[in-house]
């Protein structure tokens, strides 16, 4: 009993403990494990743990022919599915030097940005939860809701569509296709004002997200943090914009950009990303050329042997696609350069110093999807 | 003198933005008819899904039990993770020469991943899309189903 009360008294204000943030945690959006040593309440640094969901889709790959490539791709990025997709099959077509018709392209980018949009408005509805405002989150998935009803109709399934092949689609379109996504545009343009009036004028969320989180345009650049949440430190990385792909080139539309860099800058991104896809497809919906919606390729698809890179302007950032071809009919091997890994490699670097609560912001901000870091 | 308004005049902000949210929440709660909840147990009987709904692999058949599959094995070989096996079967025909036919095309939905391919690579069409979802079971075995019914034939005038 002696001894017990002559330890030395330590300074509880200067003592780092460590905590783990996950792999169960619901603000990590996933089985993600941080290690978070802390100083009271303050984040000193930060250990992200990753593979919890590894699945070797990588690996996977190597073993599949082209076209199957494309349902493994949806389960990595799992809300920007058909944008995946389409990287693997861009990838594919150049590679054969195969033209896909117009028709083809139009739809590609159409879908890509409703895909956008449904991303986007999921991450409000989980950012909205993480400040702690639930209604946020039906309210948002209310309207992904009418997206996912359009996805269904056409392409039979609501989050992993597996809806391009190489060389086209899988099916045309539904003939209802242009009609509800006009329905819903003009639905969503009337709703989105409630998410500005519901979260981004909140007094406790802009209080919790402005200056918090600060990322500078070098680390930005540095670290490789695309998307939104590189754009909002002023880094111009929007693949769409500088080396457009699909119709991207045929439309007017701006490249969001911020300043700040803070939490509350990569919000706003967001949302004006959403007005911004709306306009994309507004532009397009109309002009949809007749045509085929694929074209006729080989039964047994072999890329010649050389090297193969493929870029797309995902939900969250810039996804590579890089396959080593032997000449066989499936790769010799297959990397992604996925969005979400250099996304969480900077959650280190910007929440230091910050309050535990915002590293909870922050990383909400930063919009990490765990499958696509773990693949 | 200026901070002190300063400080009422961030509260009066502040109350403002929260009732702001508040009014959606309020618009919605005196508005029940935007109300979009699907009642799902109790529908069961109206709710009807989409044509083109991805439920299951299924082989249709005609009124005399009759399939378009020829067995050939293109669907296996298309399916990237093994859920199609087909057992195939050599008949005599009249003509003393034999006829491969199928004779079990194994589907096992537990390990589909409804890509499509297998519907897509099918040169006789005879495989589609079913709409039942709801495909929870006791026993993980009840999930491999065997697609051509018992007694069933090829349709004459396929071709392979």
């Amino acid at each position: 009993m002696k001894e017990i009360i002559n330890l030395p008294v330590k300074n509880v204000e200067e003592e780092e403990y460590h905590i783990n943030m996950g792999p169960q945690h619901p603000s990590t959006h996933g089985v993600l494990r941080l290690v978070v040593s802390l100083q009271g309440e303050i984040v000193k640094s930060l250990k992200p743990h990753c593979g919890y969901i590894h699945r070797g889709i990588e690996k996977m790959c190597e073993k599949d022919t082209y076209p199957q490539i494309i349902h493994l791709t949806d389960r990595m990025d799992y809300l920007s599915a058909h944008i995946n997709n389409h990287a693997v099959c861009m990838l594919v077509e150049n590679a054969l030097e195969v033209e896909v018709p117009e028709r083809v392209k139009y739809i590609r980018t159409i879908v890509d940005e409703l895909n956008r949009i449904a991303s986007h408005q999921l991450w409000w509805c989980s950012f909205g939860m993480d400040m702690g405002g639930l209604t946020c989150f039906f309210y948002g998935l209310r309207d992904r809701e009418k997206i996912l009803d359009i996805f269904e109709e056409s392409f039979g399934s609501r989050l992993l569509h597996s809806y391009y092949t190489p060389g086209g689609l899988m099916m045309d379109i539904h003939p209802d296709f242009q009609k509800n996504v006009k329905a819903f545009i003009k639905y969503f343009r009337k709703k989105i004002k409630d998410y500005d009036e519901l979260l981004t004028g909140n007094i406790i969320m802009q209080l919790r997200t402005k200056g918090v989180g600060i990322l500078s345009k070098e680390d930005a650049i540095s670290y490789g943090v695309t998307g939104p949440s590189g754009r909002a430190s002023g880094f111009a990385c929007d693949v769409r914009k500088h080396h457009p792909y699909g119709v991207y080139d045929k439309v007017v539309f701006n490249e969001v950009m911020g300043t700040a860099g803070d939490t509350f800058e990569r919000y706003m991104m967001r949302m004006h990303e959403m007005h911004e896809s709306m306009k994309i497809i507004e532009q397009l919906i109309d002009n949809i050329p007749p045509g085929d919606y694929t074209t006729k390729m080989k039964a047994v698809l072999k890329l010649p042997a050389g090297e193969y890179f493929q870029r797309v302007e995902a939900a969250r950032g810039e996804l590579g696609v890089y396959v080593i071809s032997d000449g066989n009919k499936s790769p010799y091997r297959m990397k992604f350069r996925s969005p979400n890994f250099s996304n969480l490699s900077v959650l280190d670097h910007v929440s230091r110093g910050c309050k535990i609560a915002d590293l909870v912001a922050i990383g909400g901000s930063l919009d990490y999807v765990i499958p696509d870091i773990d693949r | 003198m200026n901070s002190f308004f300063e400080y009422f005049a961030d509260i009066f902000r502040a109350v403002k933005s929260l009732l702001t949210g508040m009014k959606v929440t309020g618009r919605y709660f005196f508005s029940p008819w935007e109300i979009v909840t699907q009642q799902y147990p109790e529908n069961r009987k109206t709710l009807k899904m989409y044509d083109r709904f991805k439920g299951e692999v299924i082989m249709p058949h005609n009124e005399h039990n009759e399939h378009r599959c020829t067995g050939c094995g293109i669907c296996e070989t298309a399916c990237p993770n093994g859920s199609i096996e087909i057992i195939q079967a050599k008949i005599d025909m009249p003509d003393g020469k034999k006829k491969r036919i199928i004779d079990k095309h194994i589907y096992r939905l537990g390990m589909c991943t409804f890509c499509g391919l297998c519907i897509k690579s099918c040169p006789s069409d005879a495989l589609a899309w079913g709409q039942e979802f709801e495909h929870a079971v006791f026993d993980r075995s009840k999930l491999n189903k065997t697609l051509n019914q018992p007694g069933s034939s090829i349709i004459k005038d396929i071709v392979e």
